[in-house]
């Protein structure tokens, strides 16, 4: 199988998408960016690569009539398998690092309890991954530093020793030991990681019958040789000066989204995008080539990194923002979008004896308006509108949006994807696609 | 005074051109460093409207504040400058060159060659269209305790000098210019001087026009913006009516001819520029604190600016003003009013529109400067009618002249680079 890579290098998370020659999406992954862009490219590019293996898996098990029971288990059991396996070895190597920590000169006269401690929480959380790739299990990020992130911290809280081992003393080896395994790449390939799931689920999948087990595995045998072969790749996003592509492999993500949201909503004339860092108003034309754009100007007031400090202010989870605007009873008017000052609007706001769903759903009202400024720049709210971005997946931002466009442009039909956030590293796979198809 | 004195360009070849501009402006600051000694006068003024020739009439040394203020942006000083002025109780959305020329004054004005400037004996105003200006020389009155002359220039609202237009300027000439420089200097006003001045004047704007159009070769010659900014220098301040300033543009116009004729594209902060891929036009003015690296976004990718507004603020030679010794102060007076700031909105965008046609170009950017508001009000109108009367797409970028703190290199980057593949990718599909 020929693959057309596009990879969208976001100040929060890294986005690859791959493409067949035929430009149908055959796998995608995603990553929190971290400091090091090269590292958050390549582990984007390894997880849309096992979720194309895994499609390869999906397509030769539906290919077989007769393993259509066996499909709708076996495809979530070997998801499952697979994330726990890449969670212990990710486990695995924070384990080396915390070690490596602990040894550290400050910690010498604690060195032999605290590794001892260490070995300890890593194998408690161990016994914890199970239960987070259960078959009902709920997580609430899919990203190895926040999963291992929470453990860890409940566990350094039970386990510290107050005068002796300080739950700081932990926290900090986390901090410290977190960053070289998310900064380098796993060296268990992901095809050897994705063969051990596939052998795993193989022998833990419920047996349907003699018959049907060695069906399975000539079907399961199939996709595993099935050679992908990447053919090029284009980067874009805010990092992209630093993705280790060359220069003609690097494409605006301006271009990228506007392309993105046409393949996703063909009709699209508007594209509205808020990232972490910056928000786009982007206008295409029939083809989905970009007419005109609006960007925010050096300061990332009222992007997504605005509600990120916000979440952060509150003590919440960045995606719990929206569903609590939502219950508000009123719009609490809000005049600063400043990421900077955001926290000290926010704390004069309580302290005036304002509810905190109210004051968000006023938070969330002042993003929108700016948006809407730079899409006043940039022409206006054409029909079809399409939002795009991390922000495009917060109820109380949509629902502002749809009200907001109404009221000053009239009825439109407004485009929200699940997978929205993919837009740019679509539009990239796009351009990778079309300039082979040039080329050729 | 052009950008290059302060920082000099490295890896800029140096061609005749630039080593006689950085002689010409040396001997400036030299002769005002030593003017307390040699007894010269000295008027501050300012680069719009711009009265050179009168002040050379009178043997008076000009300063221009806001090339003093461009010169410290070049130089790095300008943070420093705007901290000061801000402690000063001066406010963040003050104009920047307002506020460094206030900061270089607290810190003991010196010049961009490092030498002390000179108090000033006038403050001569003349030029009205900027409101900032006359609140700077206000400023500066409070410092000096000097007088001031005051020229107050009509808004070409409808585009048009009118005739009631230029008797009111020269009246002011007459009434209120003249005898105040002739008080400070103690000179009788001599006319015939200030036509040979003015004649000199039109010889070197003749020569400046040719190297602007050059632009309209494909592929062109020169940059019109990054380097138009040096072509301008002597021109738009000091030089203008000395045999000094004809010189340089007889020189500059021989290299310009001689790199047309050998087909070389624009210097650049990397040399030659290889390939030209974009044709420009550009309006409002550059940032001077990331100059080179701002340049180099644009030569990078092969983009040439050939017409922008900016060389325009000490005015419009190319639509056909020149100098004219044969009315001496009724061309002053056109010239006051004539330049490109003190133009309405719909003349503005007749302007760019005629080049956009007249340069062949691909597309138009424009670099909103938020303090100045000369330039940045009614931009967004300009950009949105640009588009509609040429059919190519505009691009916006925002910075600022000398306050470091509003250059985001990444933010303009992205958006030059997404412009430019903008119209690249539009050229793909045109094909």
């Amino acid at each position: 199988m020929k693959i057309f890579v596009g990879v969208d290098l976001g100040s929060t998370t890294t986005k690859a998408v791959l493409l067949d020659e035929h430009g149908e999406p055959v796998g995608r992954g995603i990553t929190n960016s971290r400091s090091n862009y090269e590292v958050a490219s390549r582990v984007a590019r390894q997880e849309a690569l096992v979720t194309a293996r895994f499609n390869l898996v999906r397509a030769a098990l539906a290919a077989d009539p007769e393993l259509e029971s066996v499909a709708e288990g076996f495809l979530p059991l070997l998801e499952r398998t697979f994330r726990r396996e890449q969670y212990r070895e990710q486990l695995e190597r924070l384990r080396v690092e915390l070690q490596s920590a602990a040894r550290r000169d400050r910690h010498r006269e604690i060195h032999g309890e605290l590794r001892d401690l260490v070995d300890r929480i890593v194998a408690e959380m161990d016994e914890l991954a199970g239960r987070h790739y259960g078959a009902l299990a709920v997580r609430k990020s899919d990203f190895f530093r926040d999963l291992a992130g929470a453990d860890y911290m409940i566990l350094a809280e039970r386990y510290a020793r107050p005068g002796e081992i300080e739950f700081e003393t932990l926290s900090g080896l986390f901090d410290r030991a977190i960053l070289p395994v998310e900064n380098s790449v796993s060296e268990t390939s992901v095809e050897d990681l994705v063969g051990r799931a596939l052998d795993a689920a193989l022998t833990t999948a419920p047996s349907g019958g003699q018959g049907e087990t060695e069906r399975l595995a000539v079907a399961v045998d199939e996709a595993r040789s099935t050679r992908i072969e990447e053919v090029s790749s284009v980067g874009t996003g805010y990092g992209r000066q630093r993705l280790p592509f060359p220069k003609e492999q690097i494409r605006s993500e301006i271009l990228c989204h506007g392309l993105g949201a046409h393949v996703m909503f063909p009709a699209t004339r508007t594209v509205l995008d808020i990232g972490g860092q910056d928000t786009k108003a982007i206008q295409v034309d029939e083809n989905g080539i970009v007419t005109s754009f609006q960007m925010n100007d050096r300061c990332a007031a009222g992007c997504g990194r605005y509600l990120g400090y916000i979440a952060d202010e509150m003590n919440l989870g960045v995606h719990e923002l929206g569903p609590l605007a939502q219950q508000a009873t009123t719009c609490v008017k809000i005049n600063s979008t400043c990421t900077v000052f955001a926290g000290a609007e926010l704390r004069e706001r309580l302290s005036l004896g304002q509810k905190r769903e109210d004051i968000l759903a006023g938070l969330h009202r002042a993003i929108v308006l700016r948006a809407m400024s730079l899409l006043a720049r940039s022409g206006g709210v054409e029909e079809e509108f399409t939002f795009t971005g991390g922000v495009a997946r917060n109820p109380a931002a949509v629902a502002a949006l749809h009200q907001l466009v109404a009221e000053n442009y009239g009825e439109r039909t407004v485009n929200i994807s699940p997978d929205s956030i993919y837009t740019g590293a679509l539009g990239a796979a796009l351009f990778a696609l079309s300039a082979e198809r040039k080329a050729a | 005074m052009s950008p290059e004195t302060g920082a000099p360009p490295r890896e800029i070849p140096k061609e005749r051109s630039m080593l006689l501009q950085k002689e010409m402006i040396a001997g400036h600051y030299q002769d005002l460093a030593s003017a307390p000694e040699t007894g010269r006068k000295v008027v501050y003024t300012f680069v719009p409207g711009n009265l050179t020739e009168l002040m050379r009439s009178f043997d008076v040394l000009p300063v221009l504040p806001e090339i003093n203020a461009l010169q410290s942006g070049m130089r790095k000083l300008s943070g420093d400058y705007i901290s000061e002025a801000e402690k000063q109780g001066h406010s963040e959305d003050v104009c920047t060159y307002v506020k460094c020329d206030i900061g270089m004054l607290k810190q003991g004005n010196v010049g961009p060659t490092g030498q002390p400037l000179p108090e000033p004996d006038l403050l001569l105003l003349s030029y009205t269209g900027c409101f900032t200006f006359m609140k700077w020389f206000e400023l500066l009155r409070q410092e000096y305790d000097c007088p001031v002359a005051m020229l107050h220039v009509p808004y070409q609202a409808d585009g048009t000098i009118h005739d009631h237009h230029r008797a009111y300027v020269v009246e002011q000439l007459e009434s209120e210019i003249i005898p105040k420089l002739e008080q400070v200097t103690g000179q009788q006003f001599d006319e015939d001087r200030l036509r040979a001045e003015l004649e000199l004047s039109a010889v070197a704007e003749d020569d400046l026009v040719w190297v602007l159009e050059s632009a309209k070769n494909v592929p062109s010659p020169i940059d019109a913006y990054f380097g138009g900014v040096y072509y301008i220098g002597p021109m738009f301040t000091a030089f203008r009516g000395t045999q000094e300033g004809v010189d340089y543009y007889r020189t500059l116009r021989a290299e310009i001819e001689e790199r047309l004729a050998a087909g070389r594209g624009p210097i650049t902060p990397d040399g030659e520029l290889e390939e030209e891929r974009y044709r420009l036009v550009l309006e409002g003015p550059p940032n001077w604190t990331s100059f080179r690296d701002f340049w180099r976004m644009f030569s990078e990718e092969g983009a040439v600016v050939v017409a922008s507004s900016y060389t325009k603020v000490g005015g419009l030679y190319d639509r056909g003003f020149r100098h004219d010794p044969s009315r001496p102060l009724e061309t002053l007076a056109d010239y006051c009013m004539g330049c490109y700031t003190n133009l309405g909105l719909p003349s503005r965008v007749d302007l760019i529109a005629d080049y956009i046609r007249e340069y062949r170009a691909d597309g138009f950017m424009i670099n909103s400067v938020k303090s100045c508001n000369s330039f940045s009000v009614g931009q967004l109108l300009m950009l949105r009618q640009l588009e509609e009367r040429t059919g190519v797409p505009g691009g916006f970028i925002e910075s600022d002249l000398v306050d470091p703190r509003y250059f985001s290199a990444a933010n303009i980057k992205n958006r030059i680079e997404s412009y430019l593949q903008m119209l690249e990718q539009k050229r793909g599909t045109a094909a």
